[in-house]
C-alpha cells in the first residue's frame, strides 16, 4: 500500500484515546508499514477535546493529519465528531460512539447541547457506523473499555488480520484487564462485521 | 524495572521515549530534570531503565548544575526540561559554555509551538546562538535518538555542553525506532581538579572564552559535512531550506522539491546554505516560530522568501506550508463548520481545587496565580485566577501588588497561589522576599501532594523519589515556619467551611501567612481506591432549581432544563440538578452547597 491512510481518533481527555492510538499503530509497525502517530499531553488532555493522528503506509512523513485527508474517523464522544468533522473527505468512514459528555458549559445549563448529530452525519457521502460503545463496555463490567470496543470496531475495516490485533493487545495490555479487554475488542469487531 | 526490548528490532516509540532509549544506548550515567510538557516523559521512562541514576530536581536551574556536575565526573549525564525551563536554567547554561566538558553533556530542550500546554511559545534555538552552544534538532523519534547519540559524541570531541532541541510534534509523535546496544565509553569517571577549567574566575574565563572561538570555528567548519545536515536533490525550480519538523511538512507537502535539511542548527553551514541555494532558482525558509534560520540566510546575502508566506505563530502543517507556497489549492471541506460548544480542559470531578478555588471565587479576592493543573481555577464558572505568568510569579505579583498599592488598599482582597511542587520549584524565593520586606501577603500552596498535571511526577514533599524508593519527606509547613512565617495553618479544601474561615482570617492578617490546601490528587492510585465507597446521591424531587451546585463547574453536575409543559404554573423553577454518576468522584463538595437535601453523600471519604 504506497498510499498513506490516515485515522483520526477524537474524544475527551480520560477516554483511553492515547492507549487506543499506541494499539494501533503497533499493528501497523507489526504489519509492515511506515506509521506516525502524533498526540497531545499535559493540560490539554483534563477533561477537554482530545484528538490523535495516526497515518501509515509505505513511507509516511507528516505525523498530522490535515483537514480533508482523514479516510476515518474514530470519535468516542458524539459532539466531538462533528467538532473534527471536517477532517473527513468524500467517502470516509466515520467510527462514532453515541455516548454524550457533557462539556461544563452544557452541563451548567449556558448552553445546549446540538441536536440530530447523527442525522447530520447521515446525510454527508460518508458511511457512519454508530454504536453505543459505552454501554457496552458497561455491560462488561468497565466502562474504560469503550476504547477498546472501538479499536475493534475499526479493526475490522483495516488490512490487518485479528491475529495481529490480539498480538499486539497481548503485548500492550497488562495481564489483568487483557481478557475483559480481549472481549471488548472482540464485541467492536463482530458490531461492524455484523453491518 | 523496564523490559528491555531486543537490541535490533524496530519498535514503535514516542520521541521522549525514542530520547531515553538513547539516553541508555549512550551510556549516560547521570539525569536531572523538572516535569514540563512536552518533556516529561523523557525522564519518566529513563527512570525505568536500570544501571542509570535519575532524578527529578526541584528545578531546571537545579537540574543542570546536577548533570553539570556529572559530566564534570567524568560521566555522560543529560538535563531534560521544557523550554521556559531553559529559561530557570539559563544561569548555569551561559556559564557551562565556557566550562565545557569532561563527560558528554547534552540538555534536551522541549518547546512547545502552539502552546498546547504552556503559558508562552519561544524559540529556544536562540539560545543556542546566544550562549554559543550547537544545538541539534531531530524531525522524528528515529532521528531523536540518533541526534542524542550524536551530540553526547560532539559534546565530548569539542568540549562543549550541546542542546538536543525537540518540539511537541517530535516529543509526543510515535514512530519506528530500532533498537540498538548501550555504549561502552571510554573516559574513566573520577575526581579531577582543574581549575583553569572548572573555576570561572574572571582570568580563567577570559582564556576559555578565546578557547570557545576557537571551538566555534571547529564547530562551523564540522556543521558544513556532519551527516545532520543534508541536501536532498529534487526539482531545483523550487527549493526549501528546514529544519526539525518542518521538514516532514515540507516533504509531505512537496515531495518533489529540493530541501537543505538542517540537524544542527547552530552553528549553521554557511557554505553549504550558500551551494545550495546557488543551484535554487527560488528559496522558501520553511520553519516554525521565529525566522531564526530565515535571519541567518538572508544575512548570508542569499535572497529567499519565508515569514512572509510561513507564519511566525503557532504550529505548521502539511497543509498550512502547502497553502502558504501556493495559495489556497484544492477543494473546500464538503463539511461545513458548525458552532459548537466548547470543550476546554477542565479540573477533574472531584479535584480539591475546585473547592479552594470555589471559596476564593466567594471571597471575590484578586488572586495571583501559577502553573499547573490548578491554571483552570482561571476559568468560568470559578473564574476565581487574576494572573499567571510562570512558575513562582504569583507569590512576587502578590507582594509587589501589596508595595504598589498600599497594605491598607490591599489588606483582604490579594492572595497568592501556588502548586506544591511549583513551590519547591520557585514558590520559597518569593515567600522569602515576604517575609524578609516585611510584606504581608497571604499565600496559599495548593498541595495535592504530586506534580499533578504534567502526569503525577514525585516532588520534594511526596516521599518518594523519581523511581519510588522512600525518601525523606520535606515538610512544607514547617519550611515555611523557618522561613520566619509565623501564621501557617493546613487545612482540608474539601471542608468548604472551614477552608473559608481560615482564609477570612488569614488574608486580614496585617503579616505574612501560608495557608496549606492539603488534599490528594484524585487521580492518585491511592485516592482511585478511597473513593470506591463514596457515593453521590441527588434526590431530584428535592431539588429547587436554584444552581447553588452549579457554581462548582464540576462536570459531574448536569443541568436539567424543563420543557415549558414541566414547569409547574406559577413556578420560578427552571429545571434540576442531576449527578451523572458515572463522572462523579464522591467528593461531596455539592453536598455541601445544597441547602435543600437535593445531594447528599453516603459516605465520609475518610469513613
Amino acid at each position: 500500500m504506497d498510499k498513506t491512510v490516515s485515522i483520526l481518533i477524537c474524544g475527551v481527555g480520560g477516554q483511553g484515546i492515547l492507549l487506543a492510538s499506541e494499539v494501533i499503530s503497533g499493528v501497523c509497525l507489526k504489519a509492515g508499514y511506515d506509521v506516525r502517530q502524533s498526540e497531545v499531553h499535559g493540560m490539554a488532555q483534563r477533561g477537554g477535546s482530545v484528538i490523535s493522528h495516526i497515518r501509515f503506509g509505505g513511507k509516511v512523513y507528516s505525523p498530522l493529519i490535515d483537514p480533508g485527508t482523514a479516510d476515518f474517523v474514530v470519535s468516542f464522544e458524539l459532539l466531538e465528531t462533528l467538532r473534527y468533522m471536517h477532517f473527513a473527505h468524500e467517502g470516509s468512514t466515520f467510527i462514532t460512539n453515541t455516548q454524550r459528555i457533557l462539556p461544563v458549559a452544557v452541563a451548567s445549563g449556558a448552553v445546549d447541547y446540538p441536536k440530530d448529530i447523527l442525522v447530520r452525519l447521515r446525510a454527508l457521502p460518508v458511511q457512519v457506523i454508530a454504536l453505543d460503545a459505552f454501554s457496552e463496555a458497561k455491560a462488561l463490567g468497565d466502562a474504560r473499555m469503550v476504547n477498546m470496543i472501538l479499536v475493534g470496531a475499526l479493526s475490522e475495516l483495516l488490512p490487518f488480520g485479528g491475529e495481529l490485533w490480539r498480538e499486539v493487545l497481548e503485548r500492550r495490555l497488562p495481564a489483568k484487564i487483557l481478557p475483559a479487554n480481549m472481549k471488548a475488542f472482540d464485541v467492536g469487531r463482530a458490531f461492524v462485521k455484523k453491518k | 524495572m523496564k523490559e528491555k526490548d531486543t537490541v535490533g528490532a524496530s519498535i514503535v516509540l514516542s520521541g521522549n521515549e525514542a530520547i531515553a532509549q538513547g539516553a541508555y544506548e549512550a551510556g549516560v550515567a547521570v539525569a536531572s530534570g523538572y516535569p514540563g510538557t512536552p518533556s516529561s516523559e523523557i525522564l519518566a521512562e529513563l527512570s525505568r531503565y536500570g544501571g542509570i541514576y535519575t532524578e527529578w530536581a526541584p528545578n531546571e536551574k537545579v537540574a543542570l548544575e546536577v548533570v553539570l556536575g556529572a559530566s564534570f565526573a567524568g560521566t555522560r549525564a543529560m538535563a531534560t526540561m521544557k523550554h521556559v525551563g531553559l529559561n530557570v536554567a539559563a544561569d548555569p547554561l551561559f556559564t557551562a559554555a565556557y566550562t565545557g566538558v569532561l563527560g558528554g553533556l547534552v540538555i534536551v530542550n522541549a518547546d512547545d509551538p502552539d502552546m498546547h500546554s504552556s503559558q508562552n511559545e519561544q524559540d529556544n534555538r536562540h539560545y543556542a546562538l546566544a550562549a554559543k552552544l550547537p544545538m541539534l534538532e531531530p524531525s522524528d523519534a528515529a532521528e531523536a535518538k540518533l541526534f542524542l547519540k550524536q551530540a553526547f559524541h560532539y559534546s565530548e570531541l569539542f568540549d562543549t555542553p550541546v542542546i538536543l532541541r525537540v518540539t511537541t510534534r517530535v516529543c509526543h509523535v510515535r514512530g519506528i525506532v530500532k533498537i540498538e546496544s548501550r555504549e561502552t565509553l571510554s573516559i574513566t569517571p573520577g575526581i579531577q581538579r582543574m581549575p583553569e577549567k572548572f573555576v570561572m574566575l574572571p582570568g580563567n574565563a577570559r582564556k576559555r572564552r578565546r578557547d570557545m572561538e576557537l571551538r566555534i570555528q571547529q564547530l562551523k567548519k564540522h556543521a558544513e559535512t556532519c551527516p545532520e545536515n543534508r541536501i536532498e536533490w529534487g526539482d531545483k525550480k523550487r527549493g526549501f531550506i528546514t529544519s526539525g519538523i518542518s521538514y516532514l511538512y515540507v516533504k509531505e507537502a512537496f515531495p518533489e522539491a529540493s530541501i537543505l535539511k538542517l540537524g544542527m542548527v547552530w552553528p549553521l553551514p554557511d557554505d553549504l546554505i550558500k551551494k545550495f541555494a546557488g543551484s535554487i532558482d527560488e528559496v522558501i525558509v520553511v520553519e516554525e516560530l521565529d525566522p531564526y534560520l530565515e535571519t541567518h540566510v538572508r544575512a548570508l546575502g542569499v535572497s529567499c522568501k519565508g515569514k512572509e508566506l510561513i507564519s511566525p505563530v503557532g504550529e505548521l502543517s502539511a497543509a498550512s506550508v502547502r497553502k502558504a507556497v501556493l495559495g489556497p489549492v484544492g477543494q473546500q471541506s464538503i463539511f461545513d463548520a458548525v458552532p459548537l460548544p466548547q470543550r476546554p480542559p477542565t479540573l477533574c470531578p472531584g479535584c480539591p481545587h475546585r473547592a479552594l478555588f470555589y471559596v476564593l471565587s466567594k471571597l471575590d479576592v484578586f488572586v495571583t496565580g501559577d502553573i499547573g493543573c490548578y491554571t483552570l481555577g482561571a476559568l468560568p464558572p470559578l473564574s476565581a485566577m487574576d494572573t499567571c505568568v510562570c512558575m513562582g510569579a504569583g507569590i512576587g505579583n502578590a507582594h509587589g501588588i501589596e508595595k504598589a498599592l498600599g497594605v491598607e488598599n490591599t489588606i483582604g482582597k490579594v492572595v497568592a497561589v501556588i502548586g506544591d511542587s511549583t513551590f519547591f520549584h520557585s514558590g520559597i524565593t518569593g515567600l522569602v522576599n515576604i517575609v524578609y520586606n516585611k510584606g504581608c501577603s497571604t499565600v496559599i500552596v495548593l498541595d495535592n501532594r504530586t506534580t499533578g498535571m504534567t502526569g503525577h511526577q514525585h516532588h520534594p514533599s511526596t516521599g518518594r523519589t523519581i523511581s519510588g524508593e522512600k525518601t525523606k519527606e520535606i515538610d512544607i509547613a514547617a519550611l515555611c515556619s523557618a522561613l520566619g512565617v509565623e501564621h501557617v495553618v493546613t487545612v482540608n479544601p474539601n471542608d468548604l467551611e472551614k477552608t473559608e474561615a481560615v482564609i477570612r482570617l488569614e488574608v486580614n492578617r496585617r503579616e505574612p501567612s501560608v495557608v496549606i490546601a492539603q488534599a490528594p490528587c484524585v487521580l492518585l492510585p491511592d485516592m482511585k481506591a478511597l473513593a470506591s465507597g463514596t457515593r453521590v446521591i441527588s434526590r431530584t424531587e428535592n431539588c429547587k432549581g436554584c444552581k447553588a451546585c452549579l457554581r462548582l463547574g464540576c462536570p459531574a453536575i448536569e443541568w436539567l432544563p424543563w420543557s415549558d409543559e414541566q414547569i409547574p404554573q406559577g413556578s420560578k423553577q427552571k429545571g434540576i440538578s442531576c449527578i451523572n454518576a458515572s463522572l462523579c468522584y464522591g467528593c461531596g463538595q455539592c453536598a455541601v452547597l445544597c441547602k435543600f437535601g437535593a445531594i447528599t453523600r453516603t459516605e465520609a471519604i475518610d469513613g
